[in-house]
């Protein structure tokens, strides 16, 4: 099963009676409607593959009832699969038996929740240190553990409030050091930052991509909300019906949309804020200067602004030490004006 | 529903006066073929009261088998006979310790629970509410009702919480549980003290058992009820961090669930001590013991301390059990001081007082009150007396006469047309067939009779409730004067009703109806007034601003929309006048109530007691199907989220 940290293989999740007996007939390729209508079954996740990379962010985006929260609850077995495969590590989660599942859960896979999931009874310090003590570590060392994950992410102080004394951005901070105390390989998080103020959810998704680099676990990340897929994801797979319709990074869903349904998705997305050089850059048109300023092929358009700034001379793209093309100042401008207007609300819209 | 073909007409609404016309057309028909069979048919296939039905002899037979063989047979010889010896040494225990404590320190201890749960008002309460009994001069039989009480809570708790969180797991544990909780709370109290003597014989170990059929559905339920409502997301992330199923029970489902138990634990508490005069029946020592004397000739005083007792138990035991499960309040540290202070100061008290309660301390009350009663019934008899007899000759003895002269089938088809229309086609089979059996059981005559004060109580009862419920929705002045007089009324152990009823009106049909209208108004005013507040607040507005009056309001948008709450009230209010007016055979009432008194107390009259009580249990049965359109009829078209 090679190196990847995650990887599956041909994964259903049939809600319903009798569903395994549907994944190998006719009905699987209905649509879910017309499947319920038919078997009074519920296709959440549909033959679904992909493989995460260790260390990566991987984020699965699609709108609600597209099954991305089911398709990450199976991925530890939450939710039990109808079919497929899942490789955690190289090792088959499928073939788990119960308590092979749970040391996975209790060391090397953690999940961080839409609706936090604190224990309302106890303190913060004990809802944090809780998955170590289900592993049956003592009092003192998992308190210790719990008070130094609480400072990782900036909750020292609050190690003996209760859940319902703090804010609703601090209670995900809780849930988040929870995940982090076990130390396990894989983060998985379902939509964690859905039910906080938009500005709090922009304080949490910097705290996720400060921890990334700090901790460097392999992330899963489940969203409905684009912009924060575009700015947390390395590569994104969107969902729709139970299937994910494309798996690309930000630049390849914004710039090579697989079909209508993604298009429409990214269309109101600031493309120079996501796209690179390289999807604008032109041959040198003859006569040309090819002295001007050099910038790599995946700069960001909106950052090689300031270099068409300080020269007038076209820009020269250069990839592995090779030219691919060049960009000038009415090259950027026309990238930039095709944002337009829409742009702003694009990036309000998805709150 | 009548689905008219396709339709020349053009699609012009009937006029709505001749709509609602057509639809009680059939009603009034029905009602009109009863009257015209009734006329024709009355003193036929009627069904008079025998005392020497073959059944009655049967049923004693059976119970003398009972007898010879209970230590031969194997099922009493490993079975029976060891789950009595395990009670009844449970509730000598108990009751030992209870004693062992001395006044001083279960008072102390009161105080100190009572601390431990809510601080020093509930402290206090419970201080002044075990001073009393003592003051009262009951002590020693409230120590023994005390210990009864608690021996039964114990094992309902004890098997009532295991199998609540299982039912609250399960759903196909919950299937088989609910109807089988349903009832255990529909069957009237008297109806299982005859089976339970002839498998435990009189005694506290019946009397437990008894209790405890009585007590133990409250703390399933709520249980069931605490763990489903642990919500989803807290018990997944438990299991997503490798937690097993008893962990995730243990630390997280309930901890979390504690506080709604604790409000279970409460409920049971309550149930068990509405049981303590009606085990006296069968021979359990306490309280009950001197009230059904009491009540027996009729000394409204005599009855009246007990009753007190009882009473301050029973509050003293709501107070603290419902202070626990409000949930932590003050620190751990003094909470534990305060009851460790409180209980040690009991017990150092214990050596150095009398191990009685100090008569010099006690007040008699006995003679003061039967002066009172005496008083009331000299100079109030007028008013009383009118209100009895325009009762008993208005409603009583006419519907009385009607019901035992018409045709038992007549009666039957009754039933089942009214079930039909109000609840649905599987109701009215039920309660059909229950009718039929009180018929074959040879009880049809005193059945009727039961079921004359039945009606006539609740149909008093539910429309009082309905205008207190209705008036409290309306009114928040009028609402926050009655809730304390509601919570007061719930917390009230249910035969203390009866007190004040025999006061007013003596022995008979009559005060049983008082003492169920007493009973079940409160509960039945409260699920009015809630129904009607539940009523979304933007509907009222919507139709407030199309300029509704407040008549139009409560008519076209608020009862409507509560119509589950009423026929929930009207349900609860029968339910429970019918488990009243069986009490009522302790004051007189007669019909079933008193066969399965009789059949405790006399030999002869075992198999008609018996048999008095499985039909009261038929006729429970029978009276909430009648209702049950409350519980909303199922929809089979509605499947079940996965």
């Amino acid at each position: 099963m090679g190196t990847a940290a995650i990887e599956v293989r041909g994964l259903w999740k049939i809600f319903g009676p009798k569903a395994e007996r549907i994944i190998d007939s006719p009905d699987a390729g209905l649509e879910p409607a017309e499947l319920r209508a038919k078997t009074g079954c519920t296709a959440a996740v549909r033959n679904v593959s992909f493989e995460v990379r260790p260390g990566e962010v991987f984020v699965v985006m699609g709108l609600s009832g597209s099954g991305k929260s089911t398709l990450v609850r199976c991925l530890t077995r939450l939710i039990e699969p109808t079919a497929g495969e899942i490789a955690i590590g190289g090792q088959d989660v499928r073939r788990m038996s119960s308590s092979q599942l749970r040391e996975l859960r209790r060391h090397r896979v953690s999940m961080v929740f839409q609706h936090f999931g604190l224990l309302p009874h106890r303190r913060v310090v004990d809802n944090v240190a809780y998955g170590l003590e289900i592993q049956g570590i003592g009092r003192a060392e998992r308190h210790e553990k719990a008070r130094r994950i609480l400072s990782l992410v900036g909750l020292q102080g609050h190690e003996d409030s209760y859940p319902e004394q703090l804010s609703g951005g601090m209670q995900q901070r809780v849930g988040l050091a929870r995940a982090l105390a076990v130390d396990p390989e894989v983060l998985l998080f379902d939509e964690p930052f859905s039910a906080l103020d938009p500005l709090i959810r922009r304080d949490m998704q910097a705290e996720v991509i400060r921890l990334h680099r700090e901790v460097g676990k392999t992330m899963v990340f489940i969203t409905h909300d684009l912009s924060e897929a575009l700015k947390l994801g390395e590569r994104i797979a969107i969902m729709r019906d139970g299937e994910i319709v494309q798996v690309g990074s930000p630049e390849e869903l914004v710039g090579a949309p697989a079909n209508d349904y993604v298009a429409d998705f990214v269309r109101d997305v600031p493309k120079s804020t996501v796209l690179s050089l390289r999807w604008i850059c032109r041959a040198p048109e003859p006569g040309e200067p090819l002295d001007g300023p050099e910038l790599p092929a995946d700069t960001v358009i909106h950052d090689a602004v300031p270099a068409a700034m300080s020269s007038a001379r076209p820009i020269r793209v250069v990839s592995g030490g090779e030219l691919v093309g060049v960009v000038d100042r009415v090259d950027l401008l026309g990238a930039v004006r095709r944002d337009g207007g829409p742009a702003l609300t694009a990036s309000a819209g998805e709150a | 529903m009548v689905s008219a073909p396709v339709q020349a007409a053009p699609p012009v609404s009937a006029p709505p006066r001749a709509r609602r016309l057509v639809r009680w057309a059939p009603v009034a028909v029905a009602v009109a073929a009863f009257v015209v069979l009734y006329a024709a048919f009355r003193n036929t296939a009627v069904l008079p009261h025998d005392d020497d039905a073959t059944l009655f002899h049967w049923l004693n037979d059976a119970r003398d088998w009972v007898d010879e063989n209970r230590n031969s047979s194997p099922i009493f010889l490993f079975v029976v006979n060891y789950v009595r010896l395990f009670v009844a040494e449970l509730y000598t225990g108990l009751q030992g310790a209870l004693d062992a404590l001395g006044w001083p320190g279960l008072i102390g201890l009161m105080g100190g629970l009572g601390w431990l749960a809510g601080g020093w008002r509930v402290a206090l309460v419970a201080l002044a509410g075990f001073g009393g009994i003592g003051v009262l001069g009951k002590w020693d039989a409230s120590v023994d009702t005390l210990a009864l009480a608690l021996t039964a809570v114990l094992l309902s708790l004890l098997a009532g919480i295991p199998l609540g969180v299982w039912t609250g797991r399960s759903d196909r544990v919950r299937r088989v549980v609910t109807p089988v909780l349903d009832v255990m709370q529909i069957m009237p109290t008297f109806s299982y003290l005859s089976p339970i003597i002839l498998l435990f014989l009189i005694g506290p170990a019946s009397a437990t058992v008894a209790t405890m059929i009585y007590a133990m559905p409250p703390a399933i339920r709520i249980t069931a009820l605490a763990v489903q409502r642990v919500p989803a997301t807290v018990v997944e992330a438990s299991e997503s961090l490798g937690a097993t199923g008893w962990q995730t029970m243990r630390k997280v489902r309930l901890p979390m669930a504690l506080n709604t138990i604790m409000l279970g634990v409460n409920q049971t508490i309550a149930a068990a001590l509405s049981m303590v005069p009606l085990v006296a029946l069968i021979a359990a020592p306490g309280l009950g013991v001197d009230l059904i004397q009491a009540l027996a000739r009729v000394n409204v005083g005599a009855a009246l301390v007990p009753g007190l007792a009882i009473v301050l138990i029973a509050i003293v035991l709501d107070r603290i059990s419902r202070a626990a499960a409000a949930g932590r309040a003050r620190s751990r540290r003094v909470r534990w001081s305060g009851f460790a202070a409180l209980t040690a100061a009991g017990l150092a008290l214990t050596p150095a007082l009398a191990p009685e309660f100090p008569e010099q301390w006690e007040i008699q009350i006995v003679r003061p009150i039967n002066d009172v009663v005496d008083w009331i019934e000299a100079h109030w008899y007028p008013v009383t007396g009118f209100l009895n007899d325009t009762v008993a000759y208005g409603l009583l003895n006419p519907l009385q006469n009607t019901l035992t002269s018409a045709p038992w089938w007549l009666v039957t088809l009754a039933v089942l047309a009214l079930a039909w229309r109000v609840s649905g086609p599987r109701p009215a089979l039920v309660a059909g067939a229950c009718l039929v059996g009180v018929a074959v059981l040879g009880l049809w005559q005193h059945g009727m009779e039961t079921l004359t004060i039945v009606l006539v109580a609740a149909l008093i009862t539910i429309a009082a409730g309905l205008v207190l419920g209705v008036w409290a929705a309306r009114s928040d002045r009028f609402a926050a004067v009655l809730r304390p007089f509601l919570d007061a009324a719930q917390t009230m152990p249910s035969f203390s009703y009866l007190l004040p009823a025999v006061a007013l009106f003596a022995n008979g049909r009559f005060t049983a109806i008082v003492a169920s209208f007493v009973y079940a108004v409160p509960v039945v005013a409260r699920l009015v007034e809630d129904g009607l507040r539940a009523v979304p607040p933007t509907v009222v507005e919507a139709a407030r601003s199309a300029g509704s009056t407040e008549r139009q309001l409560l008519w076209k948008v608020r009862l409507p929309m509560a119509r589950s709450s009423l026929l929930l009230a009207a349900n609860q209010g029968i339910v429970m006048t019918l488990a009243m007016v069986v009490i009522g055979a302790l004051v007189g009432a007669g019909a079933l109530g008193y066969d399965v008194v009789a059949g405790i107390s006399q030999q002869e009259d075992y198999g008609k007691g018996l048999a008095a009580g499985v039909a009261l249990v038929l006729l429970g049965i029978m009276l909430d199907r009648i209702t049950q359109g409350a519980h909303g009829r199922r929809n089979p078209h509605k499947k079940r989220n996965a």
